[in-house]
């Protein structure tokens, strides 16, 4: 909840970019947790780095572009990471302010908060997937909120999910990694980052960060869908 | 607003919140109340049966009749530490009562000192909590305090609370002990639905004010507004505007019609614009409205389409107007007939556009309160400053709440505020980009601010024309704005900003920092330079040890402390613990199970009389 800072914020100097997160440390070989164990960046919608849409072999090269461009200038802070509870509007009011959205930006529906469960963690967070633009932005997040509890047992490459890899999802078996699983309108647990962006925010009702364990059953699925876009 | 009222009431001093102090009176307080009757309707039989202070007695009896006419909470502290009687006869006469941390004292506490309490204030999360900082069910919970009045204060008429947990049981058993009960005011609360709201309704017969005020009201599907009891009643004030769920209009037209007291109604967003055209044929005589959403539900019908301006027209009371929930701008005029007479506006949950907002501000020469949001941009904000020269209180919120959203308002709405409106005393303003030299500016017009709260959204920025830090620009307001009481500071901000708070700022009581700061050293500027300081609340800011310590000589006279996402170790929160018994120190979120973990994530340290609370959730640990 806390979580925007990292826990190296003791050693470092004022730092002009985002106290958490991108700017501190290089990317690279990192035990940076969660967004690093977990890879959401199929990039299939308005994702800032990747110039081609939607095709999940943006994958490989959007991550590596991130990489190549760490440490990333600390003067200009990564866009679009959201901190918890910044700017300091009350939730209340946010709720409001997007059902009044509706009526000038046409038909999108009220903040959509849903609940986020990581296991092991001792309490459950809320996010409104209404204030991220794409899986990226939400990783972030999540990461920030939940930085606290993630082991980052396993930086860089190790921890990503590929989809296109079979073998490395067998790895999750093993691996302490989270996953991010989310409860769609029909009331099944899915794999978060199949659908385009907008579409998840319309179906997801809870978000679950599994124990990589847990979350092999799901993987299956996932493969199938890919191979058949690919 | 009402709001308004609470903000204010957190600068003046509450009771039993000094313990160097109320230690010496607590310990007077087991005295008298071992001597003195257990009935508090008795005080004269009592005291007369203590032989011992048959001098004091006629002195008693006279300062009771004296004593009854001081409301100050301030005026009543300090007569309260004259001496024992005058120590007795004060917590006789105190009927309202304000405790600005629940967690400072226990209610039994209360109860035994204070004996005749007709009204309670009561606030309990700390401010941080509204932004998602804090894990839900941290605590304030309203129940042991509704619990133990309801044996002691058989008599209570008022309650009002602040970031307090409040559950349906809390209310109906609120509504069944007192049963002369009369204002419910629920500021940002949580905890309980329209069902308990129904009882309230139901139940206290006497009921004059039910102020639902930012808080959230699950939606139990109870038709509240028809348990309201028949015939004519004491209301004078209803809101309900923060309740999400539809109401019986044809239910609140006839409460409406049968309440001639009625001066202050704040609809919802489910009230349509036809449905609040025909109440104000039916209660012209309201001085505060709430619109509720000031649209039509379906598609306007083809037919005579409601005067709307003739309704508020007739509305010559009018004074306080918001609401505007889903705005129709087309129908904005016709409020224009109320607008000369408006001192306060609420347009803060409306999209409006400067071309929409300027024919209207033109006409709120007698403006005192203005609440926006950013989308009437600097051009709306210089149409303000042009007309609104009475100004007192302006807030501007982000219509879009993101730190990369686009700015409509800058350096220039608060430059063009400041020239125009001299007479500002409050300003909340959320902006992308601003400089140091409109805030100087403001900061040379305004002498009277008291309040100065600027949100610069986009961490760490600096003033976007030079490219400096904003030390100066809010170095200027601490030295320029005497009467400043409320700061929130945020930009680019160096220990220099600090050093001049600590060096100027000698009135202030309220301090909010976030991603500010280099070095200990700031921290330490305030807590060793502004002796007032009451309610302090840091995240993200590099203020570790060494800060906290600096301050340990202060803490006892706070209200509390706040830090999250700072470098503190758990062990020097430790030794502040263990030097201070007195004080609580809350870890929060650090993971019991992880004793090794030093770092803290979020720290809440507070004072109080009656030790650690008993309701600490697993997340907490207090140290």
């Amino acid at each position: 909840m806390m979580g925007s800072v990292e826990l190296n914020l003791r050693e470092t100097e004022l730092c002009l970019g985002l106290p958490g997160g991108d700017t501190a440390t290089p990317v690279t070989g990192n035990k940076r947790g969660f967004s690093e164990t977990v890879d959401l960046k199929l990039n299939l919608n308005n994702e800032p780095e990747s110039k081609v849409g939607s095709t999940t072999h943006d994958v490989v090269t959007a991550v590596s572009k991130e990489k190549s461009s760490c440490p990333k200038d600390p003067a200009k802070p990564p866009a679009k990471t959201q901190v918890v509870g910044w700017p300091p509007v009350r939730s209340y009011r946010k709720n409001v302010m997007v059902s009044c959205q509706k009526t000038t930006g046409g038909t999108e529906a009220a903040a959509a908060f849903v609940k986020v469960s990581m296991d092991g963690a001792p309490y459950l967070r809320k996010v409104d997937l209404k204030m991220y633009k794409s899986y990226d932005e939400l990783s972030n997040a999540l990461s920030n909120m939940f930085s606290s509890f993630t082991m980052g047992k396993y930086g860089g490459e190790e921890g990503m999910i590929d989809f296109m890899n079979e073998r490395k999802l067998m790895d999750l078996v093993n691996s302490w990694d989270y996953v991010p699983s989310y409860e769609d309108k029909d009331g099944d647990w899915m794999l978060v980052g199949d659908v385009p962006w907008p579409m998840f925010v319309d179906t997801c009702k809870r978000l679950r960060l599994m124990k990589g364990s847990d979350a092999i059953g799901l993987a299956p699925r996932a493969m199938e869908k890919c191979k058949s876009r690919a | 607003m009402t709001q308004d009222r609470t903000e204010m009431s957190e600068d003046d001093d509450d009771n039993s919140q000094s313990p160097p102090l109320d230690l010496r009176s607590a310990a007077i307080a087991d005295h008298c109340s071992s001597s003195s009757s257990s009935t508090p309707n008795k005080s004269r039989n009592c005291m007369a049966l203590n032989s011992q202070t048959f001098p004091d007695h006629v002195l008693e009896n006279v300062l009771e009749n004296v004593l009854q006419f001081l409301d100050s909470r301030c005026d009543r502290n300090a007569a309260s530490l004259v001496c024992k009687s005058w120590w007795r006869v004060e917590a006789l006469t105190r009927s309202e009562v304000f405790i600005g941390n629940c967690y400072a004292l226990s209610p039994t506490r209360l109860t035994q000192r204070f004996k005749r309490v007709k009204s309670l204030l009561l606030k309990g999360k700390p401010r941080f909590a509204d932004f998602n900082l804090m894990p839900p069910d941290w605590g304030a919970n309203f129940a042991p305090w509704v619990s133990t009045m309801a044996k002691a204060y058989p008599w209570l008429e008022k309650v009002d609370l602040k970031r307090m947990f409040v559950t349906d049981d809390d209310l109906a058993l609120l509504a069944d002990s007192f049963p002369g009960f009369k204002e419910l005011i629920l500021v940002c609360c949580e905890g309980f639905g329209t069902s308990g709201i129904a009882i309230v309704a139901n139940k206290c017969r006497k009921l004059k004010v039910l102020d639902l005020i930012e808080s959230e009201v699950t939606d139990d599907g109870v038709d509240w507004i028809s348990c309201f009891p028949e015939g004519v009643t004491s209301l004078e004030s209803l809101a309900f505007d923060c309740v999400e769920a539809p109401i019986n209009f044809e239910a609140l037209e006839g409460l409406v019609g049968r309440s001639p007291f009625l001066k202050k109604l704040r609809l919802n967003r489910l009230v349509s614009l036809e449905e609040l055209h025909r109440l104000l044929l039916g209660a012209p005589q309201l001085t505060s409205l709430g619109t509720g959403s000031f649209s039509h539900d379906n598609a306007p019908q083809s037919e005579q389409e409601p005067d709307y301006a003739a309704a508020f027209r007739a509305c010559k009371s009018v004074v306080c107007l918001s609401g505007f929930r889903d705005l129709m701008p087309e129908y904005l005029p016709s409020i224009l007939p109320v607008c000369s007479n408006l001192t306060s506006l609420n347009f803060s949950y409306a999209n409006i556009s400067p071309d929409m907002f300027k024919p209207i501000i033109h006409n709120c020469h007698r403006l005192q309160v203005f609440w926006a949001l950013d989308s009437i941009c600097d051009e709306g904000l210089q149409a303000v400053a042009a007309t609104c020269k009475e100004l007192r209180e302006l807030r501007i919120f982000p219509f879009d709440p993101r730190e990369e959203s686009e700015g409509p308002v800058s350096e220039l709405g608060l430059q063009a505020i400041s020239e125009g409106c001299r007479n500002l005393e409050s300003i909340l303003y959320f902006c992308q980009r601003m400089t140091n030299a409109a805030v100087i500016a403001m900061s040379e017009n305004c002498p009277e601010l008291t309040v100065f709260r600027l949100c610069i959204m986009g961490r760490h920025r600096p003033d976007h024309v030079t490219g400096k830090p904003m030390d100066e620009g809010f170095g200027a307001i601490v030295k320029n704005c005497k009467k400043l009481t409320r700061l929130a500071i945020s930009g680019l901000l160096t220990d220099q900003a600090f050093r001049y708070m600590g060096e100027h700022g000698k009135l202030i009581r309220t301090l909010s920092v976030a991603f500010a700061g280099d070095s200990d050293m700031a921290l330490r500027h305030v807590l060793e330079g502004c002796p007032r300081l009451q309610k302090l609340e840091i995240r993200d800011s590099p203020f570790g040890d060494v800060a906290l310590r600096c301050g340990m000589h202060r803490y006892y006279n706070m209200r509390f402390v706040w830090m999250s996402a700072c470098p503190l170790s758990k062990g020097c929160c430790k030794d502040v613990a263990r030097a201070m018994p007195n004080l609580v120190v809350e870890v929060i979120g650090s993971d019991d199970d992880d004793d090794n973990r030093d770092y803290v994530e979020t720290l809440y340290m507070y004072r109080s009389l009656d030790g650690p609370r008993n309701d600490v959730p697993k997340f907490v640990t207090i140290l």
